[in-house]
């Protein structure tokens, strides 16, 4: 599993920069959504999987029997996944209003502000 | 107590709360911009007394013990940048008052400052990896908006360029956060230390390198800077003042804290940093010679400047003796204040320029030395700090680097120092001549937007304070270089960091 999850996250990185070096505004939304996916998806995967037992402690213990599943990378996902919802809505919005204002989602047609 | 240390970021957040209330009231939202800041540096004042007199504080955010929940840790160098930070806050709200136009006030000016502050005062304080990661988003979140606020195209493009750089680079910066999770189950910094350690070289370097490139975008290193030319000088001048001062010096923080704290044993990356330290001067100089337009020459100079820093920081691990390593993270220290405090003032007098003249441009600026022989006076400290002339805070900064250098017998980085200095004297003297000393293409006096003066003192009176900051840096050195030098001591031994987050267990 750990090694199906380690080509789909390489798959991942790599669409997300062949997406983000195109011309297109739009390719460049996505291909940032896909790298935040993919950094997701390996904080999940390098926590380790199993399949054996949820974290809970049982009553009267004070840690819970391992094996058991680590929680944490979970909820650094969950944080991240919020973070990077927030930051790509911000994105697609940056998006159109530059379209707007440049009239093309063509990527070397907004050089003026470069030096 | 420890409260002090939840202060900082406590103070922002309610003020940024409270001023989102008074949604569309700029008087009201103006006030509290004051009042949230000076409380702000009162709490960062105070935070810094403390830790200077009982020692490294930590805080278990929910009393969860130390390697398990998130922690909050003001040693010196943070309790330095947290007041620092809150100095910098009050001067651009009071510059902002003068500056920020009614349309940008009504869409949250005001409260984007306070989070941007509160993000920035975060990040200082944090004692956590992926805690570090949260500030970071929430600085960067405040700051994209804060760029493209107002929706002019040239802030536009310019945007889309800072947040698609500062979106890979939070994305590295949570891959080497999964990696370092993966190899040593922890995040917190203090518990990794002693765990980095444990690993092999391998997989140390791996996240060590990531961190490099992340922070290393975030901090505009060579060659990952191309973000800032391109973005920085396109905001209202009080935004990009705020960028110039924290943003960058933010990075730069977290390299300190990562190079210090977690990979200090490695001499080939501090190799690596040092020659990427000599290519960053380099680089940010030659790109300001070459511009004519004052905010993007200032922006090159934030580049040439992080040079500075990240050499005082590759010194420190190419240190074999405590001394010398104390005296170039020391040094490190010192340019970073000196820096904020120099180069916030440039881009603020320039933005007074562009008020006065309504153009950027230095072949249509000019005479402004006999129109207003008090700013110009005013730019001269600040120009002549920023290039390192005695007996202004530049001096030292650079001096105490250089003597850093000497010591270590890195004859080569010392002479690139040297002559980075003389370059950016001469772009200093480049915007002097085409802003102050040359007659205006149009006579003295001539083409002088109005400017009443109660504006002109709100925008006047940063300006004075930082000029004299600059001075006072530089004129009584020693108490500063001294707490700059504990600071160092610090991060150089970090038993005191460990003990305080961790307890007496380890």
């Amino acid at each position: 599993m750990e090694t199906l999850l380690a080509f789909v996250i390489g798959g991942l990185y790599a669409s997300a920069v062949y997406l983000m070096l195109r011309r297109s505004l739009v390719k460049l939304v996505i291909g940032l959504a896909l790298l935040s996916h993919g950094a997701n998806l390996l904080i999940f995967t390098i926590g380790g999987l199993t399949r054996t037992r949820a974290p809970i402690i049982a009553e009267g213990d004070l840690v819970p029997a391992p094996p058991f599943a680590d929680p944490l990378p979970q909820a650094l996902i969950l944080t991240a996944i919020v973070i990077s919802f927030g930051v790509t809505a911000f994105a697609v919005v940056l998006l159109q209003r530059t379209y707007q204002a440049v009239g093309s989602d063509d990527l070397d047609r907004m050089k003026t502000t470069d030096t | 107590m420890n409260f002090l240390l939840l202060l900082p970021i406590l103070i922002p957040l309610s003020a940024a709360a409270v001023s989102l209330l008074a949604w569309r009231r700029g008087p009201v939202q103006r006030r509290l911009g004051l009042l949230g800041t000076s409380a702000l540096f009162v709490a960062g004042a105070a935070l810094l007394l403390h830790v200077r007199s009982h020692g490294i504080q930590a805080v278990q955010i929910g009393s969860w013990p130390a390697p398990y929940g998130i922690t909050l840790v003001a040693d010196l160098f943070a309790a330095i940048m947290v007041l620092v930070a809150g100095f910098m806050g009050l001067l651009i709200a009071v510059y902002s008052c003068g500056s920020i136009d009614a349309r940008r006030e009504q869409f949250g000016y005001y409260p984007l400052l306070h989070i941007l502050l509160a993000g920035v005062c975060g990040a200082f304080l944090t004692g956590d990896l992926f805690n570090l990661y949260v500030w970071f988003e929430v600085m960067l979140i405040a700051s994209f908006v804060l760029l493209s606020l107002g929706g002019e195209r040239a802030q536009l493009e310019g945007a889309i360029k800072y947040v698609t750089l500062n979106l890979i680079s939070s994305a590295l910066f949570l891959t080497a956060v999964a990696i370092v999770y993966g190899a040593t189950g922890t995040l917190n910094l203090a518990d990794l230390h002693a765990k980095i350690q444990g690993l092999p070289r391998g997989i140390a370097l791996l996240p060590a390198m990531l961190f490099l490139v992340a922070f290393g975008i975030k901090a505009a290193i060579f060659p990952l800077f191309f973000w800032l030319p391109a973005s920085y000088h396109t905001p209202p001048v009080a935004v990009s003042a705020l960028f110039a001062a924290l943003l960058t010096k933010v990075g730069v923080y977290a390299l300190v804290r990562m190079f210090t704290l977690l990979f200090a044993e490695d001499a080939w990356t501090f190799n690596l940093l040092l020659a990427i330290s000599a290519l960053t001067m380099v680089t940010g100089v030659l790109g300001a010679i070459a511009q004519n337009e004052v905010r993007r020459l200032l922006s090159f100079h934030i580049i040439s400047q992080i040079g500075y820093m990240v050499m005082g920081l590759a010194l420190f691990g190419l240190a074999s003796d405590g001394p010398a390593a104390v005296l170039a993270l020391a040094a490190t220290i010192f340019y970073i204040v000196h820096n904020i405090v120099a180069k916030t003032n440039l881009f603020l007098v320039s933005g007074i320029a562009a008020r006065l003249r309504g153009t950027y441009e230095l072949p249509n600026l000019g005479g402004l030395y006999s129109d207003r022989p008090g700013l110009a006076f005013l730019f001269l400290i600040s120009a002549l700090s920023l290039a390192g002339l005695p007996p202004l805070s530049g001096f030292f900064a650079k001096l105490s680097l250089i003597q850093a250098g000497l010591r270590l017998q890195q004859y080569e980085i010392v002479a690139v120092a040297l002559a980075v200095s003389l370059l950016t004297l001469l772009s200093m003297t480049k915007i002097w001549t085409g802003a102050f000393w040359k007659p205006a293409p149009g006579g003295n006096g001539a083409g002088d937007s109005a400017i009443s003066p109660g504006r002109y003192g709100l925008l006047l009176a940063p300006v004075i304070v930082l000029a004299a900051a600059a001075v006072i840096l530089g004129l009584g050195a020693g108490p500063f270089f001294d707490l700059s030098v504990r600071a160092a001591e610090q991060l150089h031994d970090p038993t005191e960091y460990l003990r305080a987050v961790l307890g007496d267990l380890k």
